[in-house]
């Protein structure tokens, strides 16, 4: 069985998010970079496959060699190797590409993305992956069973879930509940730093959208404290005051 | 040339972001000067699809079938693209519920298009077209500019309200059989959550997280939520223990919301989940600690034991809703 994890380098969670006095680039400096949480269930739910299944797990990634240290974590947590396509990402499409491309030439029994990115939230690069390899995307997977051939899948939807059974190769975006997160062992991060990294060069993608700039979301004004005795009271006041209810 | 907005049913009846949908596509008709297309896919009734109408669609396209009535993402993308050759349409805009995250990436890439997703106004059309969508998790937002022809739009839940307009619309089937490639996977099953109300699509969120202590106090929650007609939620440390299911949990890595009121019991305020809730309009937060950082994110604090406050909160709601009737 051979799973294709697809990865990306966020900034962590806890993190502030800055941009420069003219909000056109995202200030990086002082920001620790880590596996998108989603994507390390992916990786998470991968790995247990290939345990089960006697199957190896590539991970890809599309960024510069700075993204180099959440690689070699992916490959320690249990990944067979990796590669990396060695291009700054510019939108969701141009990193769908590059991936469908190196999965068009190298087959695979599934490709494994987390959901969303943390920093982008576009759930597109599964799909966009999917539809360019024309095979299924599940993506709100919170389950996924192999049973010989046929892959069943539990999927959010509003108000509860759908059962979806597909033949492979198919595309899965993981949600919490598919697999446990990892944690990397000292026998795995040793052995993470001679895994191979294949580097890639990119493909030519034609550009179809641009950033142009970051905004931030308008503060709060102070927050009004009412007392617990009042409590009564409060969707009154809300309604009154910000008429919303 | 037109504009197309695709129209989500559940179970023959139109969500309410369908509607959101097409008064916002509505107005970039009129602003383009387009005819705005409403396209419907699964089995609706005739009555239901001329509501369509009645939020500035002059045209909708019915298309159904035996293949269509079970949704399914990767047959209606075909449905949609088709439909947007076929109308000719410049601008498609969907809404960015769960299935509309799986079908707007697919029909992007279908009619060469360019796709933002999540996006939370309506664009600025003054040569250039941007449009501005949620980025971080909720701590920011990016402007982008759309380069391609034809454009594809996923709009958040709520994040624009639904217009009501006099047009009728004429009802038109569409008839489009996908290929069978699209039906690789299949929907074996819909299970219903025990509670109904779309946390995405939800107005009102009543959301609780470790200061209930423990799952067995969760019915003060549910009554409060079931007086007010809101979603329930929870902290991500809630859903890993297992208080609340993972489909319950909204922050940085669960599901981002936008209500009209959020309403936070024994939530702390961790930079994750202020993330995923802080396009909220209004945020109430209930917390026995007064340094919850929750309170410096919130527009009303309540200081107080959740056990205390929140069946304040419950009569409070029974009297509110009283007074409306």
């Amino acid at each position: 069985m051979k799973i294709l994890v697809c990865i990306s380098s966020v900034p962590d969670t806890t993190a502030k998010i800055n941009f420069t006095p003219d909000n056109k680039e995202f200030v990086s400096a002082g920001v620790t970079f880590i596996l998108n949480p989603y994507d390390e269930i992916a990786l998470s739910k991968a790995v247990d496959l290939a345990t089960t299944n006697n199957g190896t797990v590539t991970v890809i990634n599309v960024g510069d060699p700075s993204t180099d240290a959440v690689i070699r974590k992916a490959l320690a947590i249990g990944a067979t190797d990796a590669v990396r396509i060695n291009a700054i990402p510019r939108d969701s499409f141009f990193v769908a590409k590059q991936i469908a491309d190196y999965a068009k030439k190298n087959s695979f029994d599934m490709i494994l993305c987390g959901r969303e990115s943390s920093d982008h939230n576009g759930s597109s690069v599964p799909v966009m992956i999917a539809e360019l390899l024309e095979i299924p995307c599940i993506l709100f997977a919170k389950s996924l069973t192999i049973d010989g051939t046929t892959a069943t899948l539990d999927s959010e939807i509003e108000g509860g879930k759908e059962v979806i059974t597909t033949s492979m190769p198919f595309v899965a975006g993981a949600s919490e509940g598919m697999a446990e997160w990892k944690i990397p062992n000292m026998r795995g991060i040793m052995s993470a730093r001679t895994k191979p990294l294949t580097v890639v060069e990119p493909i030519e993608v034609a550009q179809k959208v641009k950033l142009v700039s970051y905004d931030k979301p308008i503060l709060r004004s102070a927050v009004k404290m009412i007392a617990v005795d009042d409590a009564s009271k409060l969707f009154d006041i809300i309604r009154e005051e910000k008429k919303i209810i | 040339m037109s504009v197309l907005v695709y129209i989500e049913n559940a179970e023959g009846t139109f969500r309410k972001s369908a509607f959101e949908a097409i008064s916002y596509a509505s107005a970039i008709a009129a602003k383009l000067g387009k005819q705005l297309v409403a396209l419907s896919i699964g089995n609706v009734s005739n009555d239901e699809l001329a509501k369509a109408g009645q939020y500035g669609a002059t045209k909708v396209l019915n298309a159904s079938g035996d293949k269509l009535n079970t949704p399914n993402t990767q047959a209606y993308s075909s449905v949609i693209a088709a439909a947007a050759k076929a109308e000719n349409a410049e601008v498609i805009v969907l809404s960015a519920s769960f299935a509309g995250k799986t079908i707007a990436p697919r029909v992007s890439i279908k009619l060469d298009a360019g796709l933002a997703e999540n996006v939370v106004s309506l664009p600025v059309m003054d040569g250039a077209f941007t449009v501005k969508k949620g980025s971080f998790s909720g701590k920011a937002y990016s402007i982008i500019e759309m380069l391609a022809g034809v454009k594809v739009i996923s709009m958040m839940p709520n994040s624009y309200k639904v217009v009501p307009s006099a047009q009728s619309a004429q009802v038109t089937a569409f008839d489009f059989i996908p290929d069978a490639k699209d039906f690789t996977a299949t929907v074996k099953e819909r299970v219903k959550a025990g509670n109904t109300i779309s946390l995405p699509e939800a107005e009102l969120v009543v959301s609780a997280g470790r200061g209930m202590k423990g799952p067995e106090n969760w019915g003060m929650i549910e009554e409060l939520a079931k007086v007010l007609g809101a979603a329930t939620a929870c902290s991500k440390p809630v859903s890993d223990a297992g208080w609340r299911p993972h489909s319950e949990h909204v922050g940085q890595t669960g599901i981002a919301i936008s209500p009209n009121l959020y309403i936070a019991v024994g939530i702390s305020g961790a930079i994750q989940h202020l993330a995923g809730v802080s396009s909220s309009k209004v945020i109430v937060v209930v917390n026995k600690d007064p340094e919850a950082p929750f309170f410096k994110a919130a527009d009303y604090g309540i200081v107080g034991d959740a056990f205390e406050v929140v069946p304040k909160l419950i009569e409070a709601a029974k009297a509110f809703k009283a007074s409306q009737n």
